[in-house]
């Protein structure tokens, strides 16, 4: 059972403004971009280069805005990249102190099994698929739920505001129609 | 060297936070969006909301530097973006940041969202010069700006607002709907009564 949620909402909004007080709004999305710039960059090791500047990209996308990308991804070690990684450890750590998860659930939530079924297969298609979709719009839009709906509209960006509309526009129709059963 | 301590503490910190409201498990994202149970709305809502008041609260009193805001450029993408993101969050029940903290918890149906994740940015990486040259990535209402002026963001103001009071009052706003929202907007299932969550 999750944390009520008047404890939990004051929770994360105090990691939100910590994360604001300290160092900068919360984001997630690009670290993606990072991880696959840095992959792309051991196979094809010509993606990346060193300037007198700094760095720049043979992609567009990664030598866009002085090269920021690229240099995030030649020097991993920086606050974003190691944000994601420690979010990831926090997590685990939550979920061990809270007793884990279910070997059911690990495979399949509970709400997909009664919508459709236990083989695990179409889960995965779905979340794979899933995950192509959000990674591609959250680029496109240059955030994702953490750094546009959350960060943004938390310092009243007009661009969080057109994202959630969006994110939601979609969403509520899509999950009516994908979740009809209950569980 | 201090950076990377910060983002250790910090991520960690979003991370069990994530986890402990229930947003790395796609039941309850799902839960939220088809209408049945409204108990992680209320939790964001609220977040967001506390986010705002203690950031602009702090700021008017001079203990947060403006500084430190990152506002993000609004142009016809962010609305096409935020479509596809929604459509994919809800299929899948997981976004970036979710995904990555759920898999992190044992759920192995999102280390297929990451994979199929880390596939969609790349191919975002090589299509990016199209929807560039389409002018769909060009700044719309001033690109950059708050819906006040925030006095010495840098970031310029969609209306002559306030920017640090208008953040209070909207955060306030979020709060006020948090606690006004009911617990589910669709109509119960018949013959059973609906999951509640403890309050």
């Amino acid at each position: 059972m999750p944390l009520n949620w008047k404890t939990g909402g004051v929770l994360l909004g105090a990691v939100f403004f910590l994360a604001v007080l300290l160092v900068k709004p919360i984001g997630v999305s690009t670290q993606f971009v990072i991880l696959d710039a840095i992959i792309g960059d051991i196979a094809n090791p010509a993606l990346i280069q060193a300037t007198e500047e700094g760095y720049t990209s043979s992609n567009a996308y990664l030598a866009k805005s002085g090269g920021k990308y690229a240099a995030n991804a030649a020097n991993p070690l920086n606050y974003s990249f190691v944000f994601v990684l420690a979010m990831a450890l926090g997590a685990f750590l939550s979920a061990r102190l809270r007793g884990g998860v279910g070997a059911a659930e690990r495979t399949a939530p509970a709400l997909w099994r009664a919508n459709f079924g236990d083989a695990p297969l179409g889960r995965y298609a779905v979340a794979f698929l899933g995950g192509f979709v959000v990674l591609y719009g959250a680029r496109l839009a240059g955030g994702c739920t953490s750094g546009h709906m959350m960060s943004g509209m938390m310092q009243t960006a007009l661009s969080g505001y057109i994202f959630a509309a969006g994110a939601f526009a979609a969403a509520v129709p899509t999950a009516i129609l994908m979740y009809r059963k209950e569980a | 060297m201090t950076t990377i301590i910060l983002a250790i503490v910090i991520g960690a910190a979003f991370g069990a936070a994530l986890d402990r409201i229930g947003a790395t498990n796609p039941n309850w994202i799902w839960r939220m969006l088809n209408l049945s149970n409204l108990h992680l709305m209320k939790t964001i809502l609220l977040a967001i909301g506390t986010g705002s008041v203690l950031m602009f609260g702090g700021q008017m009193l001079g203990l947060v530097d403006v500084g430190h805001m990152s506002v993000k450029a609004a142009y016809a993408g962010v609305f096409i973006g935020g479509l596809m993101l929604g459509a994919g969050w809800a299929a899948s029940g997981f976004c970036p940041g979710t995904g990555v903290a759920a898999a992190a918890t044992g759920r192995k149906d999102a280390l297929f969202f990451i994979a199929g994740g880390l596939l969609g940015a790349a191919a975002y990486m090589l299509s990016y010069p199209w929807w560039k040259s389409a002018g769909l990535l060009d700044d719309m209402a001033g690109g950059k700006v708050t819906l006040g002026a925030v006095p010495d963001s840098g970031y310029a103001g969609l209306t002559g607002l306030p920017g640090d009071v208008l953040g209070i009052v909207l955060g306030l706003a979020f709060i006020a709907v948090a606690f006004a929202l009911p617990e589910r907007l669709r109509r119960a299932p018949q013959g059973r009564a609906a999951e509640m969550p403890a309050e």
